[in-house]
């Protein structure tokens, strides 16, 4: 084996832009040479930050006792929210609601996982033994975790300020919906609830910040994505003019899928602790901060209406909205909830919509970006009802669709709600789906698997994909008197800088902050072919420097904008140099501009090979003797472009925008068999077909497309950020937070239809969403096929497939005969209950007196290291309850109550510690029973927040039962000294005993 | 008493062979072997991605086995051979699994890409010729969120061809 | 996500560590592969104030056939068990179940003794250890003990391990001759800790009838657990299968957690206990079909 360089452009090729070229990333990538954010030391003295989190979903913070972490050695500072609240504002947003959003918690904590100090110290490692000495004494208030409670206005306020958890309700109306429903021939409702989930880039968050003085500025180098129209917000909440932030991006970010985005709430939080700390602070996200408290898609309710003629025009649509924004909403949300709002009609030709927008807060994590933005939300109501609709109308699926899309000659078409749409062949794209899906053969095959009994369904879903956004989209969620208070905001810059240097160097500078999207490999390719140069001549460069780079607020990686708009500017910076270089060329050569073609590195009089001289030397004339540059050039190649696309105008008093410039095209196909035994979903065939318009590189393409799909896969089948219903976060590792691997995503058959988009000059659209907004909806579409029911939710799991497929109630509800420790209410409700009995050695009143002595309970309790009586029937105890390794030690208060006298008693107790907290109520009974011994009955019911409850959440439950058997042991073992019998006969009699307690 | 005891806190110098070379650095007992390698060593391709041994992006050679360098200490290294992706190849060059990872595009933000081409090194040494299934099942031992993993089976697929005619 | 300080203690060889561990006790925690251990620490809910790594003892990494048992060291990785021919033809259960612990990367760390002190309700180890009916060698300064695998594990986490111990061998039975195995599984993915497993060894007699079995079931409760099958003993294998299956669920009381019901795992248990008993009579049937 021999180990060759790898040259990206190896072939030549007479046009670079849609070879697939091999990207130039990858020899730093392969090799480990690539930095990303955690490599780099940019400057000296940095310190490690550590962040001290709430371990509740609600709760006032009514002291912080610093003291001891403090005196650490090789802590430097730890600090509070309120140490700098002082030196930040609250992050601006586009809701006119009286809600401040601060990254770290001043006064009150709103979800698990917020901020709630900084400690600052020598190593990350003793910044999080810092954290561990922090005291804080939280007021536990009650939490608002459940979304349809929370728009019903039920629960604790979160935001004070507001009065009230609904934030906005907006309602809009396109066409003649009322008209529409009222006179159709029929009518399909659908509601559903869309569960959060997050894409989880592989490369965490990182933040390096440092404040100077003279002038007070602050430089923050971040894995931030953009967009950074939140720029000049984070310089308002940090109080310096925009120019005195300077944000720099590392040469590579490990992913990002939108979610780096919020990388922005610690861009402000570890510049004001490098301002109050006095040092440069260098913060890296772990896993467990990142899912519990980074960011996620939002979590929706929603209802959706169609009206369909008999002979299937979709003739109206009405959506309900309701949209979890978390605990705060944080710019640029609410964007997800108005990314799809212009294009409302999905690829369909209907002119009558009405929506209603409501957004909510809830004690969870904030939401952001995250691949699809808003799409899979959307895609899951519309495409769900499309469905639903055909299988009404008896109509297949397919041709229900066909029937609907908006017709090839059309295009521009302008959507009801202001969308411009600008090319696209919908029908085209299905033919070539179903051909390459096969879907004849796989409808024989259905109807085949279904005589013999087995589940075997289909699943469409189609969709336009929205792609660079209008910067004025988001202002949507404001009213037209607000937007016109505010003033117009439209467009999407996007700029590109192409330098050449004396030795004739071509550089590129781009603001589009990839994040393996191989943004460097498509611009050289696109450079390449401008200058006649090899991809490989021109070095492209992606940091950000936002006191250097040509960025502005639409800057970023984001809605596909690559290229849609990026690529634009790259294209037209190209055509500036080579004109010039032709300039220059011309006048070397005596011939005119016209008759210059840049070549194979040349720069030649067309038709005459032996009339050039080398592109180096033709650019570098412009360094080294601009004296004798001719008239019409300038000294110097530098040229800077920055691209705005026209289409996209500021939104109209009817609430219209034209919400993107591109809008590709997706038709996905899922034929998936289900095992009606276990719930195991098998995708038999997986078919996606694109419309992207030109295919810059068809290699990066294919990539984008199968990752988009995997993103969609993951959210279908696997992916949940679960809470309980107290608010308690259940994810918190990649255990419990399940991506797909290798084994699980499928292979998948791909097709493209292109229309080319009139406007960018290489036709290409946006793409990168792609299927992850359609793969939900097309999977949750088969799953309702094969099981001939509609009430899909996602994610698929196992066990909620299995349910659906038995006429088991789809939300996990236990059989409470069978189980002796189960969750109540709902699936992820968190509450552990359980019930059993034993049979004890001593009579009633002998059992009564030991459990009502507190000398005797000291004993009794596991791990028990003391207990005070603190008034008749409250005592405290401090416990160490250790499992496996796992030791915590715990303070606990339990009251007694509803006493009867040698018969019942209830137990109310609280505890709190290191690794958790949990309060339970416990019911007691005895009755005597024959030899003097006593028969004890008991049920419980517990609640279990914080660390354990986060990772540890399935085994919560045993492990419950285990202390529980252990505390009624050692009751034995107090009573019966003497004669006490081993332990493994006194498990089984209490395992046999019981009904399982 | 031939125990070897660190204090907790303690500095100790470690020495270990990294990519076929001697090198020593400072830990303490609880340091994570792959903070150790990459702040201590330099050796910034292994890359950190949850810290609790599920990603894989970590993923080394540790005495010519794939391991996760998260849930091992720099403590239990002394003396290890280790190899990270720095030294899967010669300097400035690939070897034929990187080759065929950019032939098939088989990464994009590269942040899994490290780890995953140690464990393939060490497999492809016990499974010289691995069908699909296979490589499934031992990238299965990763997560990557870019790819959707098509583009890497196939990557493996041809390069486990082209070492078997090779070899 | 670091772990807390903790001093670092290296035994050369069984008998050092267990003094240590006898001088610590509680205070101490061994780590092995750290496939468990490792993540508990970095999340910091593991706070130990010292660690003692047993990852280089030699004693602890032997695989040894004694007159009929086989010991493996508690050191001994999932992966080196996993090429062991001895593993393969001594105890072929536990050469089926290792492939479904955890992957390729972390088997290549994660030991056997490691598994079964951590005691996971659904790790495939411990519930082959269970169905073989093989024991836990534990050692302290007291001595060594010997401990049935079906009394060792007490529930999710929790064993009979006492906190001067340490796990230094499993011994399994050598499988007769002419016994059949069958495990297997269902994981939400692939790698991950099981759902429901279950493992099956069996012995038919010349008439097809059942004269050796045992079955195990993990996941399911606390604990993996061998399911009472003596009335199963001389019945026509033919049917057993199914009633095999309702035998077990209907003898188990399955946790639930917040995202597996117990009616789910009842499901399931009847459908892997089919699974097993069903492919370890198909293989019974082809031996016999090749001997004949």
């Amino acid at each position: 084996m021999v180990d060759r360089p790898l040259r990206t452009a190896a072939i030549t090729s007479k046009r670079w832009v849609g070879a697939a070229v091999a990207r130039k990333e990858d020899q730093a990538l392969l090799t480990g040479q690539a930095r990303f954010i955690d490599d780099l030391s940019p400057i000296p003295g940095l310190r490690f930050a550590a962040i001290l989190r709430s371990p509740h979903p609600h709760a006032r913070i009514r002291r912080i006792d610093v003291a001891q972490a403090r005196e650490l050695p090789g802590v430097w500072s730890i600090v509070t929210g309120k140490d700098i609240a002082d030196l930040i504002g609250p992050v601006p947003s586009v809701v006119k609601a009286p809600l401040a959003y601060y990254p770290i918690a001043i006064d009150k904590a709103r979800y698990v996982g917020e901020p709630v100090a900084v400690a600052v110290a020598v190593t990350r490692y003793i910044a999080e033994d810092a954290c561990d000495l922090i005291q804080v004494e939280y007021e536990v208030l009650p939490a608002v975790s459940n979304l349809q409670s929370a728009s019903m206005g039920e629960g604790a306020v979160i935001h004070e300020s507001v009065g009230s958890n609904v934030i906005s309700r907006r309602s809009f109306s396109y066409g003649n919906p009322e008209a529409a429903f009222a006179v159709a021939d029929r009518i399909f409702e659908f509601s559903y609830s869309f569960p959060r989930y997050s894409s989880t880039p592989i490369e965490t968050l990182g933040v390096i910040a440092q404040f100077e003085r003279a002038p007070d500025r602050y430089t923050v180098w971040s894995n931030f994505q953009g967009p950074f129209v939140v720029q000049p917000l984070m310089a308002n909440a940090l109080r310096v003019p925009g120019h005195r932030l300077r944000l720099i991006t590392p040469p590579s970010s490990g992913g990002s899928f939108g979610i780096k985005q919020a990388a922005l709430s610690y861009i402000v939080l570890m510049a004001a602790v490098s301002r109050n700390a006095g040092v440069p602070v260098k913060w890296i996200e772990d896993r467990a901060e990142h899912l519990t408290a980074a960011s996620a898609s939002s979590d929706r309710l929603g209802t959706v209406a169609a009206a369909f003629t008999k002979d299937g025009e979709l003739t109206a649509l009405r959506f309900k909205n309701t949209a979890n924004m978390g605990a705060h909403i944080r710019p640029p949300e609410p964007a997800s909830l108005y990314r799809m709002h212009a294009a409302s009609n999905g690829c369909y030709k209907v002119k009558n919509i009405s929506i209603d927008n409501e957004l909510v807060v809830t004690n969870s994590t904030p939401v952001g970006l995250n691949r699809g933005y808003g799409g899979p939300q959307f895609y899951f109501a519309l495409e769900r009802i499309m469905e639903i609709a055909a299988r009404g109308l008896a109509i297949d699926p397919a041709e229900l669709r066909r029937r609907n899309f908006i017709s090839a000659g059309v295009f521009p078409y302008k959507a009801p709600a202001g969308a411009v749409f600008d090319a696209g062949d919908y029908a085209a794209a299905l033919s070539e789906l179903l051909r390459i899906a096969d879907y004849d053969e796989l409808k024989r095959r259905r109807d085949e698997a279904r005589r013999a009994g087995r589940l075997f369904g289909i699943g469409l879903a189609a969709g336009v994909e929205p792609s660079g956004s209008n910067m004025g989209y988001v202002s949507l969620a404001q009213t037209a008197e607000d937007r016109h208070r505010s003033g117009p905001k439209s467009g999407a810059n996007a700029s590109a800088i192409l330098a050449i240097d004396p030795s004739g160097q071509v550089t590129l500078r781009l603001c589009s902050c990839p994040n393996g999207q191989g943004h460097a490999t498509v611009a050289a390719q696109i450079v390449a072919d401008a200058l006649g140069l090899n991809p490989d001549d021109v070095d492209v460069i992606t940091e950000v420097d936002t006191l250097t780079s040509a960025w502005s607020i639409a800057s970023g990686n984001y809605s596909n904008r690559f290229a849609a708009i990026v690529v634009d500017a790259v294209a037209k910076c190209a055509e500036q140099v080579a004109d010039k270089i032709k300039l220059l060329a011309a006048d070397a050569l005596n011939a005119s501009p016209e008759e210059i073609e840049l070549h194979e590195g040349y720069a030649r009089v067309r038709g005459q090979s032996n009339r050039g001289l080398p592109f180096r030397r033709a650019a570098a004339r412009a360094h080294w003797d601009p004296a004798g540059l001719p008239d019409n050039s300038s000294p110097g190649i530098h040229e800077a472009v920055i691209v705005s696309p026209r289409v996209l105008a500021s939104s109209d008093d009817n609430d219209r925008i034209a919400s993107a410039v591109t809008f590709g095209f997706v038709v996905d196909l899922a034929a998936i068999e289900i095992d009606r035994k276990t719930g195991a979903i098998r995708v038999d065939k997986y078919a996606s077909v694109h419309d992207v318009g030109t295919q810059l590189n068809p290699k990066v393409v294919e990539g984008q497309v199968h990752g988009g799909f995997a993103h969609g896969f993951g959210a279908a089948l696997f992916e949940e950020l679960a809470y309980d219903q107290q608010g308690n976060f259940l994810s918190g590792t990649f255990a419990d937070y399940l991506c797909p691997t290798a084994a699980e995503v499928p292979n998948i058959d791909i097709g493209h239809v292109e229309t080319r988009s009139p406007l960018n000059a290489l036709g290409a659209k946006g793409m990168g969403d792609g299927s992850s907004m359609l793969t939900p909806a097309a999977i949750a579409n088969a799953v309702a096929d094969a099981l001939g029911r509609d009430d899909i939710s996602l994610p698929l799991t196992l066990r909620r497939v299995w349910a659906l497929a038995n006429g088991r109630d789809p939300i996990a509800k236990a059989s409470s005969s069978v189980s002796a420790i189960r969750s109540v209410a709902s699936a992820g409700s968190g509450v552990l209950t359980g019930k059993g009995e034993v049979t004890l050695s001593a009579p009633v009143e002998e059992v009564w007196r030991r459990l009502l002595d507190p000398r005797e309970l000291a004993a009794i309790i596991p791990g028990c290291r003391g207990l005070t009586q603190d008034g008749p029937d409250s005592y405290s105890a401090q416990v160490v309850i250790g499992v496996a390794g796992v030791r915590g030690t715990y303070q606990a208060r339990i009251e007694l109550r509803d006493k009867r006298q040698g018969r019942s008693l209830r137990l109310v107790g609280k505890a709190s510690g290191g690794l958790g907290f949990g309060s339970g109520s416990g019911f007691v009974s005895l009755r005597p029973e024959a030899g003097g011994r006593t028969r004890l009955e008991y049920r419980y019911e517990a609640d279990v927040g914080g660390k354990v409850a986060t990772v540890g959440q399935r085994m919560l439950g045993s492990v419950m039962r285990y202390l529980i058997a252990q505390f009624f042991h050692s009751l034995e073992r107090q009573i019966r000294p003497a004669s006490r019998p081993g332990w493994r006969t006194w498990w089984s009699r209490l395992r046999d005993g019981g009904s399982g307690g | 008493m031939t125990t070897l005891h660190r204090a907790a806190g303690e500095r100790f110098t470690l020495e270990l062979t990294l990519n076929g070379r001697p090198r020593c650095g400072q830990a303490e007992p609880r340091m994570l072997l792959c903070d150790f390698l990459r702040h201590e060593l330099q050796a910034f391709g292994v890359h950190v991605g949850c810290e609790h041994g599920v990603c894989g992006a970590c993923t080394i050679l540790v005495d010519g086995r794939a391991v996760r360098s998260c849930t091992q200490y720099a403590s239990q290294a002394d003396g290890a051979e280790i190899v990270t992706v720095e030294g899967l190849a010669q300097p400035g060059t690939l070897n034929e699994v990187q080759r065929a990872f950019a032939k098939h595009h088989a990464l994009q933000c590269g942040f899994c890409t490290p780890g995953i081409l140690c464990s393939v090194a060490h497999f492809l040494r016990e499974t010289p010729h691995p069908d699909e299934q296979q490589i499934r099942d031992m990238l299965s031992g990763h997560i990557c969120r870019c790819t959707g993993y098509a583009s890497i089976v196939t990557a493996i697929l041809e390069a486990a061809t082209a070492m078997a005619k090779d070899a | 996500m670091k772990p807390v300080a903790f001093d670092y203690y290296r035994p050369q060889a069984l008998s050092e560590a267990v003094a240590l561990l006898s001088d610590m006790g509680d205070e101490a925690t061994i780590l092995a592969g750290g496939m468990t251990l490792g993540p508990m620490l970095n999340l910091r809910v593991a706070r130990p104030r010292a660690v003692i790594d047993i990852s280089r003892i030699p004693a602890l990494k032997t695989i040894s056939v004694q007159s009929n048992v086989v010991l493996t060291g508690a050191g001994v990785t999932q992966s080196d068990a996993l090429r062991s021919e001895v593993i393969q033809r001594e105890v072929p259960l536990l050469a089926m179940a290792l492939p479904w612990v955890g992957h390729f990367q972390t088997r290549n760390r994660g030991t056997l003794g490691g598994s079964v002190a951590h005691a996971d309700p659904s790790a495939e180890i411990p519930l082959a250890l269970v169905t073989y009916g093989g024991a836990v060698v534990l050692q302290s300064r007291r001595g060594q003990r010997r401990v049935p695998a079906r009394e060792f594990f007490l529930g999710a986490l929790m064993t009979q391990r006492r906190s001067d111990e340490i796990i230094a061998a499993l011994e399994w039975p050598r499988c007769a001759p002419n016994a059949s195995h069958a495990f297997a599984e269902i994981a939400q993915r692939h790698g991950d800790f099981a759902i429901v497993a279950a493992a099956c060894s069996l012995r038919l007699d010349t008439l097809d009838r059942v004269e050796e079995l045992s079955l195990g079931v993990g996941g399911v409760e606390g604990r993996p657990i061998a399911v009472a099958v003596n009335s199963f003993l001389r019945r026509p294998a033919g049917e057993i299968a199914a009633d095999l299956s309702e035998h077990a669920a209907a003898n188990l009381t399955p946790m639930e957690d917040h995202s597996v019901s117990a009616d789910y795992r009842t499901a399931l248990t009847k459908v892997l206990v089919a699974r097993a008993v069903s492919s370890a009579l198909d293989v019974a049937r082809q031996r016999r079909g090749h001997l004949q």
